[in-house]
Parts: C-alpha cells; sequence; structure tokens
C-alpha cells in the first residue's frame, strides 16, 4: 500500500505540548517539511526561543540550541559564522522577536546573515498567559490590556515584515497564514523557499506566519482561525514583502 | 628560544587569544578595551577568523553563546556597563555547560562610571554576577605577560571545566605596554560531544539548553555543577606568595594593585617591617588555603583594591576572621600609591605595638 502521508522525519516522536487548536503543530510541521524535503535534516541546527515554542528543541530531531528571550537570531549568527556550511533556523514568537529581540533581529536582518527565521505572530503572549504583545491589535483586550490595547497609551503593533523590507540588507521577507489549507499550502511553499535561499547561499529569510491562540484568545480554535481572517489579516496583509534576488532578475 | 615583543596588554590578550586557537570574537566598542577588538578586526580576517562587531554587548554574548555550543574556541571582550549587559548571556552559557572566555578590562563604576581604571566588578566576576547559581573561572592578570599567559590558560581551563572563564584585567593593564614573550601556537583540543555541529544521521541529536522545568531535575544539574566548582576549588587556585614566610603584615591584592603592594613590601621591608603579600591569580576559585596558613603568623591582613572593599569579604571568610583585616583603597579610577599602603601598615603596627 502506498504511504500517503506521514510524519516529518525532521520532527521526534514527543509529545507536542501546545494546546488544543494552537496552530504551532501545523509550522512545526512545515518547518521539518521543508528540512526533509531539502535532505538538510543531519546539517540542520536550530534554535528555539523563549514563549510557547520554548521546548521546540525536543521537537525538531536536527541539533538544537535554546535561546535566552529574543537573542535567537544572535546565537544563529554565531552558529552560523562558526559552521557556514550548516542550515540555521530560528523559531520565534512576538514578544521575543518583535519586542525584546528587535535589535537582535534588525541587525541579523541588515546583516544579512545567511539564516532562516520563522516568525510566530499570534498577537499575544501565550507562555505567560495571554497579555499584550508588540503586535496585538489596536483594541485587542488582553491581560494586561484589559480595556482593549489603547494606541494612546500602549503604541501601535509592529508590523515586522513592512519594517524589515525597508532594510537593504535582507534577501527574502514574507508573511503567510496557517489559517486554512489554501493559506498553509502557500506557508509551505514559502517557508521552503526561506531555507532553499540559505543553502543557495542568498542571505536572511525570514517568514512570518499569522497564527492563532485561541486558549489567550478566548475563542474555540475555530473561531480563532476565523478571527485570523476578520481581523489579522487586514491588518497584516499576506504576501512577500521582498525577495531581493527576484527583483534583481527583473531589472 | 621565543621572541620578546612589546605590546599593550589589550594586544597581548587578543594574539594570545589567536594563538590559542580561538577564530571567533565578538564585541561591542567601549573604553578602555578598544585596542583588543581593533587588534582582532585587523587579525581574523587574514587567518579565516571571524571578527564581528555586534549591535550590543547582549547579542555579542549571545553569539559567543552561539560559537560555543558548536565547540569551538570563542571569545568576547568589553569594560564594566558593557559586562553588566552581558551577564544575562553568561548565565546562559554557565546554565548549558559551555566553554567559553568573557574579557573585563573594569573602570571606574557604578553606572556609566569613568574610563580610568578599577577593580570594582570583583563581586560581579566572583559571585557569579548574573542569575542563578553558577561561576566563573576568574583569573587576574598584573603584567602584559600574565594578559597573554593567563589568556590561553583561561581557554583552558574553560575548555576542561566546560564552564565559562573570564579574565579579570583593569584599564592599567589593558593600556600598559611591557615586553612580553607571546605564547606558543597552541590549540587544545578537547573531544566535545556535546557539541551542535548537526547528527550527520549518525546520532541522536544534540540540545543545548538550560531550561529544566522539573525542580528534581534542575536541582541536580545545580548539585553536579558545583561538584565541579569543588574540584576547581581544589586544583586550580593559583597565587603569588611574596616575602610570606615570616611576615607579620599580609597585604592581599591583585591586578595593579598586587604592582604597588609589591613595592610597598619592599619599602617596608627596609624600614623593619615584616610585610609580605599574597597575589590572588585565581579570585574564583581564591587562595584560601595560603590565606588561612598565613593568618597562623601573621598580626592583620590589608586588603588592597581599587574598589570600596570587595575582596576583603573573602580573606575575611577564608581566614574565618581570626586575624584583623584592614582595606587600603581607592576608587572610581584613582589608584593607590606605595605610601598609603605603607602608611596603612604602620598604623596597625601602631595598634599592635
Amino acid at each position: 500500500m502506498a504511504i500517503v502521508f506521514e510524519k516529518p522525519k525532521s520532527l521526534t516522536d514527543a509529545e507536542l505540548h501546545y494546546c488544543p487548536g494552537c496552530t504551532h503543530g501545523i509550522i512545526h510541521r512545515l518547518v521539518a517539511d521543508a528540512i526533509d524535503t531539502l535532505g538538510v535534516e543531519g546539517r540542520t541546527i536550530g534554535v528555539a526561543p523563549v514563549g510557547c515554542a520554548v521546548m521546540a528543541y525536543n521537537y525538531f530531531a536536527c541539533d538544537m540550541v535554546e535561546a535566552a528571550h529574543g537573542r535567537a537570531p544572535a546565537v544563529a549568527t554565531g552558529l552560523k559564522r562558526s559552521l557556514p556550511e550548516n542550515i540555521i533556523f530560528t523559531y520565534q514568537g512576538d514578544g521575543d522577536l518583535a519586542s525584546i529581540g528587535m535589535a537582535e533581529t534588525v541587525h541579523a536582518a541588515t546583516r544579512n546573515e545567511n539564516i532562516t527565521v520563522i516568525f510566530v505572530n499570534n498577537a499575544i503572549y501565550g507562555m505567560t498567559g495571554g497579555q499584550m504583545a508588540p503586535t496585538s491589535l489596536p483594541g485587542q483586550v488582553t491581560q494586561t490590556s484589559p480595556y482593549g490595547r489603547d494606541v494612546a497609551t500602549a503604541g501601535y503593533p509592529v508590523k515586522i515584515s513592512e519594517l524589515l523590507a525597508a532594510l537593504d540588507g535582507p534577501e527574502f521577507i514574507a508573511r503567510v497564514a496557517v489559517n486554512n489549507v489554501k493559506n498553509v499550502r502557500n506557508a509551505k511553499k514559502t517557508i521552503e523557499k526561506a531555507f532553499r535561499n540559505q543553502m543557495e547561499g542568498k542571505g536572511f529569510s525570514l517568514v512570518e506566519v499569522v497564527s492563532s491562540c485561541p486558549t489567550n484568545w478566548g475563542m474555540t480554535p475555530d473561531q480563532a482561525l476565523a478571527w485570523i481572517d476578520e481581523k489579522m489579516i487586514p491588518y497584516y496583509p499576506l504576501g512577500v514583502y521582498k525577495d531581493k534576488s527576484a527583483e534583481e532578475a527583473t531589472k | 628560544m621565543a621572541e620578546k615583543v612589546l605590546m599593550k596588554g589589550n594586544e597581548a590578550i587578543a594574539e594570545a587569544a589567536i594563538r590559542a586557537g580561538c577564530r571567533h570574537y565578538f564585541g561591542y566598542p567601549i573604553t578602555p578595551q578598544t585596542e583588543l577588538a581593533a587588534y582582532m578586526a585587523k587579525r581574523m580576517p587574514k587567518i579565516g577568523g571571524v571578527f564581528l562587531q555586534a549591535e550590543s554587548e547582549v547579542a555579542a554574548i549571545n553569539m559567543v553563546y552561539g560559537v560555543a555550543s558548536t565547540g569551538k574556541r570563542v571569545m568576547t571582550s568589553s569594560s564594566s556597563p558593557g559586562v553588566s549587559l552581558k551577564q544575562e548571556g553568561i548565565s546562559y552559557i554557565a546554565g548549558s555547560d559551555l566553554p567559553a572566555l568573557i574579557v573585563n578590562v573594569q573602570r571606574g563604576g557604578p553606572g556609566l562610571g569613568g574610563i580610568q581604571p578599577s577593580q570594582s566588578d570583583y563581586y560581579q566576576a566572583t559571585k557569579g554576577g548574573g542569575h542563578g547559581d553558577y561561576h566563573l573561572i576568574v583569573l587576574t592578570p598584573a603584567s602584559v605577560q600574565e594578559m597573554a599567559d593567563l589568556t590561553s590558560l583561561a581557554f583552558d581551563l574553560a575548555d576542561k571545566y566546560r564552564m565559562p572563564s573570564m579574565l579579570l584585567a583593569d584599564g592599567t593593564m589593558g593600556q600598559m605596554m611591557e615586553p612580553v614573550i607571546l605564547p606558543e601556537e597552541h590549540v587544545n583540543r578537547i573531544d566535545k560531544p556535546w557539541a551542535v555541529t548537526g547528527t550527520q544521521m549518525q546520532r541522536k541529536h544534540n540540545i543545548i539548553n538550560s531550561l529544566y522545568l522539573v525542580p528534581e531535575e534542575l536541582e541536580r544539574t545545580n548539585f553536579e555543577r558545583y561538584e565541579r566548582y569543588a574540584q576547581i576549588e581544589k586544583e586550580e587556585v593559583r597565587y603569588e606568595s611574596y616575602m610570606m614566610d615570616d611576615a607579620e603584615y599580609c597585604l592581599v591584592a591583585f591586578g595593579i594593585a598586587a604592582r604597588v603592594s609589591k613595592n610597598a613590601v619592599v619599602a617596608l621591608r627596609a624600614k623593619g617591617v615584616k610585610a609580605g603579600l599574597i597575589r590572588p591569580i585565581t579570585v574564583w576559585p581564591f587562595p584560601k588555603a595560603p590565606i588561612a596558613e598565613a593568618a597562623k603568623h601573621v598580626k592583620a591582613f590589608v586588603s588592597v583594591e581599587l574598589s570600596m572593599g570587595q575582596m576583603i569579604d573573602d580573606i575575611r571568610l577564608a581566614q574565618n576572621c581570626e586575624k584583623p583585616v584592614v582595606l587600603c583603597n581607592r576608587a572610581g579610577g584613582m589608584i593607590p600609591d606605595p605610601a598609603q599602603i605603607i602608611a596603612a601598615v604602620e598604623a596597625l603596627k601602631g595598634g599592635n605595638d
């Protein structure tokens, strides 16, 4: 009998700790699929963040390093500079990448560090119980914005893809979502491209994945996926924000 | 015989690090250690190494963490305010049992402080510095020669015990020029099966990590680490003893303070005062045994420091406060002169006689 679907080899057998309905599991799978497809598991080193994905080091079968909060791009820089032939990726959430790690993110991008960054944007701090994130939407109710995010005092959400695309350095910046089959398929292709770019020596490739957090959004999984369409994507439009090689090819 | 060259202390560290096989350096500009980074910026690209000026000290130490995870020799250098910023990363490096070298060319503090020499990061260096239970192996050079020699040693000890080491220098040591015989090229190749280099599909994945959510497991890692520390305290203490055999007054000082103290010992001896000096070369592990031994025959200790008195606590503890310890210090970038030390000993003598 032909096997039509199986667990990616780059994932271990460890049971994921994520909440029911959380899309981290899908994104883990897409990253592992990319590693499998490109056949690079044996030379890949991943960097786990602080946040919900902190224990990603137990789930990916490749070598893994656990970084301090926000520092994954700096740790990945050290790994890549030490082992240029290896494939280095970071897997980070919005608090990690867009708040405390903003400097590391921007500077790894502007150096065009040849690494792959998977940025999971679910507009909330999940692991610590639902606080306002740098990407929480205006008016979004969280534990630390109980009356809704007031942009007058808490400022506006950070649009990472738009911000990084304004830099000359990075190779590839794209935003995808994983709330329906079509979007998942596109996310899969985009993540694979972000890894292939690194293999081809093209440089810093970041994929922002608009994700859900039913637990801390206070929704059912279905409602959360719908909320991505209704609220998140209008604020965070999907698409390729920068593709330096493609842009240069068309010049 | 190896050639003697004239070098600044900061440059001697850099060249010694390269000769010890370090090919990765990450830093952020700060006075008074800039020559070290400048030297690395010039040399590393010529020898296939990596010099990277990071966006911050925080990023630099995390780049160090990344390279250390791959098992290669790696270092960063900074000065006091910058080393404070590195503490988070140092704690992670210690918690993940990784070898790395951190150089602190100390300047006066607290806060932005000044840019003149100081030893006021002693507590931070010897008691851990960041959060959690851990130590660094801390070496304190008192000459440009030792800036080079102790850099080599710091790499070797870090590898041997799988932990970060620190070269705790000061602005004087960094800036002064002296003849130095540079160490021979040596790469102490220790097997590092724990390193992340890619599984090559030949082994289970390696994980570099300091997170243990099960308290029993975290406790176990702490106890295991402290067993290693106990071994280091037994085997890696280094110090210099000067005119201590019949000493009645024991000066204790490291770095530039030890050089001034040595002059004071000579002057006191000329006056017929039986003074001696214990110069810790490792301040963690602290030379407790020689201090305790000295307490058997000296009348008092004098802690000579470029701080408000930090090492003085360790001198008291090393001999269970058996003999009095007085502080002879300058702070904020000032350096005590021999006359101040002589006066401190003579004051003690007056009290005793």
